[in-house]
């Protein structure tokens, strides 16, 4: 991995800035968070994503102070913070609500936590303008919350937060409020924010794109456990498991038995193994390579559907070719997906991109379709 | 689409006829010359300038106004942190009870709760007077003030107490700071419902009033009792107008400031 | 828990404790006591000089006589089914009265309604007393309303209305009606109009539509309604003594006249004790009723 690279995470000597150590936290018989641990480092813009009820939320909370875990230890900068109260933590939130004082200026948003710490009333008010400056809201300075618009308040919420410069940021579903071309905009000046302030960001959401665009590392969660903690792009290509492979993006999960086939390969630094996955009846195996040596018995072949290439004629080159017929079309203007139906009924989805405006596309329904990869296009995950 | 029919605007017209009739008969009635109530005399306002002649009037309306202010002062801080324990205070031993005890008297017949309080008064050689009626206008006031701040505590984004608490209050800073001005709408109107059960109580007033002390319901009640008097047409009047303005004017001045904040909630979105 | 938290919860707790939960022991004490000629007017006493005997010496004192007394005459009984008659009676013409205004309130033009609100609210915060007094004025023998009924030459002399149980009737509709519209209004305002549409687009007629869909799905606001009326006009004073006539038994009227007049203050005690248990039931019922709307709403 090239040194330029941020990733303290795979650096021994790099201290963390968070530590979950075995936490467990219960409400009544219900488990939010089950003995999770995790090491978050700084600088990082941590993404807790899963659905609604996974423990992200809760997560957050034991983080900014409004829950004690159950069981286990939260460690910052190596001290352990659950005996520390909310307003004593160096940690600060934007709230999913925003939770703006409606009774109070812009201004005096940003100044409250100000006011609270022991900062010369000097400083304050330098330190306010700095922060409305860097969200872009000078103009809004004297209003009240209710005289700005969604987005506005969004930035009011994020400057407020930051203006006690925390150690760390906590980030609640910040832009689940905003219509979806204004969050996209958003994402970009949030991790721009980010960059700037250099402050460490752990961000709550459930929305996958979010979480992929603005995040160093993604953890998915669920039933309150970490599922896959990784970057962004192996989280994709890489999933560890069908239940992440399903929840980011689009997926075709085959489902067939694996047998070794001997065939060992270097690639870089990884050794990788060649399988051959028995799947349907009447159907030649699919032949695909996997890190994990001697991975044999019933396995999940996990395929997207862009890595799929969808031909007329049965491509020569190709490791996997298999024939079908053409089920449905979904035109997504930049792409299409066809839904293609193999002989056993299974069916699988491909993309392609529509680089042509305009042209006649080259399959129609009920037509009889080749869909083939290469040996290295899908991830073999064992059952 | 709702449609208004000729059914609803005579239930209406009707209605309101039979709410407001009797009343609007009362304030002509003060402004008869005659002394006889049925009569129509001309056009005097004699009763007014006899009503406050009359010593014992104002003197049980002074003693009612005392009472009124003191109690619903007690009674808007008490209410108001029984709302707060009971939505915000969590689970702490005795809670039930608490909570019953905080709905219990807005259903209990006025002549028990005057005849507790009284037999609780007499037990502990308290004297009747001023301080007893205070004592238990306050005690019933305060629960109709945390029905009021309950819920307008209810309907606030939690969040925002949390804010408060993660931007380095303390909980009593975050609820002096913040959690109060955002409730003080609702504070108010609990206090101005306080004032008024104090204004109109007759009934526990009349259990716990001693003879130093009688407020105007009680003197109302024991002239009413005779039948109908010019003079207590002019002093309903009186009231009656009072409340009509005071109604008018908060009714007025919230509507003003949705309309503003609508305009401003417009302007704010055009400006992005 | 730190010394603010607990005394923000004991101060309203010790208050309520003091001048709600300790004077209605009291009340249920001087109920099992016997009336005396002293003062206090009731033996036994607590003696808290004695300690525990002086507790013990007092329990054992207690019985149930006033009860029995209460049972044995029929005036108390009367009276506890007359108060439940009339308030039950009221409450349906409350119902009969307060429904159709709720009903046309709701159905009124969007700009209407805050006027409208304010007509019905403005009754409420105005004095209770006045309000029964100005029907006086109104039912009398020389009233309005028999001045105009013989003008109109229906009748050719006075109706006799105050004084009789008909005035109380009047009375306790007069005055709770504000009580029946609110809640019936509240429920009727939320009601989907795309509702009615639906059911008139399936074949029901107007009328029909009116009765299968409107009046059940207001039905929590009514039952909330008649409860807000029944409770307080079960224990009314005010309203019979100004309006009713000296054969109008209302309990809560008895129970003034055994205090102030006769001065037995353990069977006015008994009395207040059984009114309580009378009106537990509704109570319970009404809490219920709240809890399902709420959680209707959510």
């Amino acid at each position: 991995m090239p040194e330029n690279v941020f990733a303290p995470w795979n650096d021994p000597a790099e201290k963390p800035l968070i530590q979950f150590k075995n936490v467990t936290k219960r409400f009544g018989d219900f488990t939010a968070v089950d003995d999770l641990s995790i090491d978050i480092y700084e600088k990082e813009f941590f993404a807790l994503l899963g659905p609604s009820g996974c423990g992200k939320t809760t997560m957050m909370r034991m983080l900014a102070g409004f829950e004690k875990p159950t069981s286990g230890t939260i460690l910052l900068d190596g001290k352990d913070i659950s005996p520390i109260p909310p307003n004593k933590r160096s940690v600060n939130m934007m709230f999913q609500s925003y939770a703006l004082f409606p009774h109070l200026t812009v201004y005096d948003n940003i100044a409250f936590g100000l006011k609270r710490s022991d900062m010369p009333k000097d400083q304050i008010d330098d330190r306010v303008q700095k922060m409305l400056k860097l969200v872009q809201i000078e103009k809004f300075a004297k209003r009240k919350p209710e005289q700005i618009s969604g987005g506005q308040r969004q930035r009011v919420a994020l400057a407020r937060a930051l203006a006690k410069a925390p150690k760390l940021l906590l980030l609640d579903e910040p832009l689940s409020a905003l219509d979806k071309k204004l969050r996209q905009d958003t994402q970009f000046e949030l991790m721009d924010i980010q960059e700037k302030t250099g402050t460490t960001f752990v961000i709550v959401t459930h929305d996958q794109e979010e979480a992929m665009t603005v995040a160093s590392r993604v953890a998915v969660m669920n039933f309150g456990k970490l599922i896959q903690v990784d970057t962004p792009t192996q989280i994709y290509e890489a999933p560890n498991s069908t239940y992440v492979a399903d929840f980011i993006g689009d997926v075709n999960i085959i489902t067939g038995h694996a047998v070794g086939v001997n065939q060992t390969e270097t690639i870089g630094s990884n050794d990788t193994e060649t399988v051959s996955i028995t799947w349907a009846e009447g159907q030649q195996p699919i032949i695909a390579t996997t890190a994990q040596p001697t991975l044999t018995g019933k396995v999940s072949f996990v395929i997207r559907p862009e890595k799929l290439n969808i031909t007329a004629e049965r491509p020569s080159d190709a490791s996997n070719a298999f024939q079908g017929k053409v089920l449905d079309i979904a035109y997504l203007g930049n792409l299409s997906t066809y839904h293609v139906e193999m002989p056993d009924g299974q069916i699988i989805k491909a993309q392609a991109t529509n680089a042509r405006r305009r042209a006649n596309r080259a399959f129609t329904w009920e037509d009889e379709v080749w869909l083939s990869w290469t040996d290295t296009a899908g991830v073999v995950i064992a059952e | 689409m709702r449609r208004f029919t000729w059914f609803n605007a005579t239930s209406l017209t009707l209605g309101f006829a039979f709410l407001y009739i009797p009343m609007i008969i009362v304030i002509i009635y003060s402004f008869n010359d005659s002394r006889l109530v049925t009569v129509w005399g001309g056009f005097s306002t004699r009763w007014y300038g006899e009503l406050l002649q009359n010593e014992a009037f104002l003197d049980a309306a002074w003693v009612t106004l005392q009472v009124a202010v003191l109690s619903s002062l007690i009674a808007t801080v008490l209410g108001t942190m029984g709302a707060y324990v009971l939505v915000r205070g969590g689970r702490f031993f005795g809670r039930t009870l608490f909570s019953g005890m905080m709905y219990a008297p807005l259903v209990m017949p006025e002549v028990i709760t005057g005849l507790s309080l009284l037999l609780l008064f007499i037990s502990i050689g308290l004297d009747r007077g001023l301080i007893t009626i205070v004592l238990a206008h306050a005690t019933f006031a305060m629960c109709y003030v945390s029905v009021v701040v309950s819920s307008r505590l209810v309907s606030f984004d939690r969040s925002i107490e949390e804010a408060a608490l993660d931007l380095g209050c303390t909980p009593f800073d975050a609820f002096r700071s913040v959690t109060l001005p955002i409730i003080a709408p609702a504070v108010i109107s609990g206090w101005l419902l306080a004032l008024t059960l104090s204004l109109d109580d007759l009934v526990i007033a009349s259990f716990v009033a001693g003879p130093s002390a009688t407020t105007l319901p009680i003197k109302v009640f024991s002239s009413v009792r005779l039948g109908v008097s010019p003079e207590i047409n002019a002093l309903s009047t009186i009231l009656i107008g009072l409340v009509t303005i005071g109604t008018i004017t908060a009714s007025i001045s919230t509507k003003r400031a949705v309309l503003r904040r609508k305009r401003e909630e417009q302007m704010a979105e055009q400006m992005t | 828990m730190n010394w603010r938290r607990i005394s923000l919860i004991a101060v309203p707790y010790l208050w309520l404790a003091a001048l709600f939960l300790v004077p209605f022991l009291i009340v249920f004490k001087i109920s099992l006591s016997d009336i005396a000629l002293s003062i206090p007017p009731y033996t036994p006493t607590l003696d808290l000089s004695e300690g525990w005997s002086g507790l013990r010496n007092m329990i054992s004192q207690l019985d149930f006589e006033n009860f029995e007394f209460l049972a044995d005459d029929d005036l108390y009984w009367k009276s506890y089914l007359s108060s439940l008659q009339i308030a039950l009676i009221s409450t349906f013409f409350c119902l009969l009265v307060g429904f159709p205004i709720a009903y046309g309130m709701a159905n009124a033009p969007q700009e209407w309604q805050p006027t409208l609100m304010l007509l019905v609210i403005l009754p409420f915060w105005t004095s209770f007393l006045i309000r029964v007094y100005s029907l006086i004025g109104l039912l009398s023998n020389e009233g309005m309303i028999n001045q105009f009924l013989m003008w109109l030459g229906l009748i050719n002399e006075p109706l006799t209305i105050l004084n009789t149980n008909y005035a109380v009737y009047i009375g306790i509709v007069y005055t709770y009606c504000p009580f029946m519209i609110l809640p019936i209004y509240a429920t009727l305002i939320k009601l989907d109009g795309s509702l009615l549409e639906a059911a008139e687009d399936l074949g029901c007629s107007r009328t029909e539509a009116f009765w299968r869909i409107t009046v059940p799905l207001s039905k929590a606001g009514i039952i909330a309604g008649c409860f807000l009326v029944f409770i307080p006009a079960l224990g009314e004073f005010v309203i019979p003594s100004l309006l009713g006539g000296s054969d109008t038994l209302m309990i809560g009227k008895v129970l003034f006249e055994e205090f102030f007049s006769n001065r037995d203050w353990p069977v006015a005690s008994a009395v207040a004790v059984i009114l309580l248990l009378i009106l537990i039931i509704p109570i319970v019922m009404y809490q219920r009723n709240e809890q399902r709307r709420i959680e209707a709403e959510q």
